[in-house]
């Protein structure tokens, strides 16, 4: 800040810091002074760290909390988009929720694709974390191409894999020839697509998750790998043994943040069953061989216009997350490291 | 840094009052975060709600005032230059278009329409989705209300009452109608060793049984990587729309399971996929766009928009393409309708424009400027339509071709969940394409896939 610029702002400091003559009186003979005075006083102090974060939460109030309450109240009622009159039904919903195979099918998807996304995504985020925190040469280009990934639109992700997994002229079975692999058909089948869907998210989330890792394991006192090495550990004996244990919390957290990702993942299956025609993009393959629990909702709400259904399978499926995370979590939890 | 942002009549107060300095800035220090996160939750809401882009005012008949119309459509309608003739009589005016993809385009409108905020001031309707919106006339201008119902003698019959309401009141204007024909391509046609005139073309299949039995014959002698179409799934579609009934009754019951037609209408095109005939390309999808570019078929069903779109896409092979007659007698596919939602802040100048859009002559220049066909029969004998051709498709004369698929055409009555039922078939034929299922299999699952419509 400029000197002369402040001046305005100095004498304010000024005749802050040093109150006049009545205001010293009034705190020198402190219990005459007025009881809303205090009051206030007190409110301030308490309220002051309140104030400064109730944006966000009367934010979230707006427009996380209030929907989810307001979701469920759609949820039990037979509650089309268009009509005006939706009559309530009580528990209806989730009865027909709980009996359609296909919202079972959904949840299945899901889990598949979570599990064979995350798993492989997050072991070679290590490996990957481990390889670079060491001195290289143009660091910063190496963490940088990392993210570039993530950074790219997940349209063009679906697009250019789904090319490459192409039925008539994909790389992937171009390359699969080579080894005298038939063609694979991979939107037609569920493995074959689950981990065609796998293989774009790890794309783009692979290196997101090296950075995390990457971040935290700087923190790890360097010294530890200096004995390590002294007393001839391997470099993957001390990424078991030194590495892993010490960014525990960093690895919890992002198993959390993966775990929630997947459970939401539309975009990618949504663009992927495009390639096969309209209608299979909404339902995930023309047997739903990819239909994600997000897509399923999605399908029901905004194609089929049963807002009551899929604010139904909305709060289930919003169960389910906080059931898989909290078993996530205790897993995680439990993976006992080297040092402990 | 919290001194600056107080108001200056806040300021002298603490300048000359000293004593209340500390006080006033507990309260400012309180206050003034919950200010700034009121007003930001506020205007966050208003940016939420108010999302439309018309300003506020009566939208009365008062001519001099600046307004602005949006029209949302799914693709390029041809109304462009049309916009300019409407401003010419309505100087005021000015029009935004706004395109999505069909699907998209119609699920924004029923959120919008849901909402009560966002809806364009004119929107289209595709004929698949119409019999969903028309039993909520509550969301839309009765177009009665501004004297539109003078325009029903324009019409087609069916296509007039498409656009109504049960209660009767006008919810759409009909812009096109989807008459059908069979696109082909007379180069490879000719490498097939088949006749590449489009009247002798038409003569080898008048039933799709002998388009299956032409397209046997052409597979065998065509060049390598090209089928005879492109995936049945439009085919399919075309053929209910042959029928007297399609997948809906009068009464809105879903017949899938009792029709024979659609029945038959399936086992044809189960047939054509064993046959293989199909290049496996489902329609509107990016490897369909390749395959125009690509020679990756010979045929694909042809409602007049669709010439438009394979003019679009198939640039490359400008003059290879012709237009014979549908196997399988006259149908409909397709077709769109204009609608005001209620929510429109100017519902008379929009009626207007929809009305000017949709008018005798505005069809016709939609016609020849991108070959939508008019669903108004006064045009049909009219000699500038009737010997209207096309370069493109090798001077097919598309005026009378469509004209004829359009006048001996009987209505077939859609119903509110046509595309979901659509879908549900598609996705059989796909199963069975993919080799997923047995034909049998895939039809039950059909079936029980489309009795979960209600």
């Amino acid at each position: 800040m400029p000197r002369e610029s402040s001046s305005s702002t100095r004498s304010f400091v000024e005749q802050e810091s040093r109150p006049p003559a009545p205001a010293r009186a009034a705190r020198a003979g402190g219990g005459r002074r007025p009881l809303v005075a205090r009051l206030s006083r007190r409110l301030g102090r308490t309220a002051t760290p309140y104030t400064f974060v109730s944006p966000f939460f009367l934010l979230f109030a707006a427009f996380g909390v209030f929907p989810l309450i307001y979701t469920a109240w759609v949820s039990l009622h037979d509650w089309n988009l268009l009509s005006s009159e939706n009559p309530f039904i009580g528990l209806e919903n989730y009865r027909e929720l709980f009996t359609d195979g296909y919202f079972w099918n959904a949840a299945f998807n899901t889990l598949s694709i979570g599990l064979l996304s995350a798993i492989p995504q997050l072991a070679l985020a290590l490996v990957l974390a481990h390889l670079l925190n060491r001195p290289l040469r143009a660091q910063t280009l190496w963490r940088i191409t990392l993210l570039l990934p993530n950074v790219t639109s997940v349209v063009a992700v679906v697009v250019i894999f789904s090319q490459l997994f192409g039925r008539e002229f994909g790389l992937v079975n171009l390359v699969l020839g080579v080894f005298g692999i038939d063609p694979v058909n991979w939107q037609a089948g569920v493995g074959s697509s689950h981990i065609a869907i796998a293989v774009m998210i790890m794309w783009r989330w692979t290196g997101y998750n090296t950075l995390i890792y990457l971040a935290a394991m700087q923190a790890v006192p360097r010294e530890l790998y200096e004995a390590a090495t002294l007393d001839g550990a391997s470099g993957a004996k001390q990424l078991r043994r030194i590495t892993i244990p010490m960014i525990r919390p960093t690895i919890i957290f992002t198993v959390i943040v993966t775990t929630i990702g997947s459970m939401q993942i539309i975009a990618e299956p949504l663009l992927f069953g495009a390639q096969v025609s309209n209608g299979a993009a909404v339902t995930g393959g023309t047997d739903r061989q990819f239909q994600t629990l997000a897509l399923y909702l999605y399908e029901k709400g905004f194609r089929s216009f049963e807002f009551g259904y899929a604010s139904a399978a909305a709060w289930v499926m919003f169960l389910l997350v906080v059931l898989v995370v909290g078993f996530n979590y205790l897993v995680v939890r439990r993976m006992r490291g080297g040092l402990d | 840094m919290s001194i600056p942002r107080v108001s200056p009549s806040a300021r002298t107060t603490r300048l000359t009052q000293i004593t209340r300095i500390t006080r006033i800035n507990r309260v400012t220090r309180f206050a003034a975060p919950m200010l700034a996160a009121t007003l930001l939750t506020l205007t966050a809401a208003a940016c939420g709600g108010g999302s439309d882009t018309s300003p506020q005012s009566g939208g009365s008949g008062g001519s001099t005032e600046k307004i602005k119309l949006t029209v949302g459509l799914f693709g390029d309608f041809g109304f462009k230059p049309l916009y300019e003739e409407f401003k010419k009589t309505h100087p005021n005016v000015e029009i935004e278009e706004r395109q999505a993809a069909a699907d998209d385009h119609h699920t924004n409108l029923a959120t919008h329409l849901a909402t009560g905020a966002g809806a364009a001031d004119v929107e289209a309707i595709e004929v698949g989705y119409i019999s969903r919106f028309t039993p909520q006339p509550d969301k839309f201008v009765d177009l009665k209300q501004f004297g539109l119902d003078k325009r029903q003698s324009d019409y087609l019959d069916w296509k007039w009452q498409q656009g109504l309401a049960p209660d009767g009141s006008i919810i759409g204007l009909g812009t096109d109608v989807g008459g059908l024909a069979m696109c082909y391509r007379t180069d490879l046609f000719e490498k097939a060793g088949l006749p590449t005139g489009r009247d002798e073309v038409s003569a080898l299949w008048p039933t799709w049984e002998q388009y299956i039995e032409t397209g046997k014959k052409f597979a065998a002698a065509a060049p390598k990587d090209t089928k005879f179409f492109d995936s049945p799934g439009e085919i399919m579609r075309a053929m209910i729309a042959q029928a007297p009934v399609g997948v809906y009754d009068a009464q809105d019951n879903i017949v899938v399971g009792t029709n024979p037609d659609v029945k038959k209408a399936w086992d044809l095109s189960v047939q054509m996929i064993e046959d293989g005939l199909s290049a496996k390309i489902g329609a509107w999808t990016p490897e369909w766009n390749t395959g125009f570019a690509k020679d990756s078929f010979a045929t694909i069903i042809c409602p007049a928009w669709m010439t438009a779109y394979i003019q679009d896409q198939a640039k490359s092979a400008a003059g290879k393409w012709d237009i014979a007659a549908v196997p399988g007698g006259a149908g409909n596919a397709g077709g769109t309708h204009l609608t005001v939602p209620k929510q429109s802040k100017h519902p008379k100048e929009a009626a207007e424009l929809a009305d000017f859009l949709t008018s005798t002559q505005s069809q016709a220049a939609v016609f020849k400027a991108i070959g939508n066909f008019p669903s108004t029969p006064a045009l049909y004998d009219q000699p500038d339509i009737q010997n209207f051709t096309k370069d493109f498709f090798n001077g097919a004369p598309v005026g009378k071709i469509y004209s004829d698929a359009v006048r001996n055409l009987k209505p077939q009555h859609l119903g509110p969940r046509e595309g979901d039922v659509r879908t549900a078939i598609g996705n059989g034929l796909g199963r069975v394409e993919q080799g997923r299922q047995k034909p049998d299999e895939a039809w039950a699952q059909v079936l029980k896939d489309v009795e979960n419509i209600k």
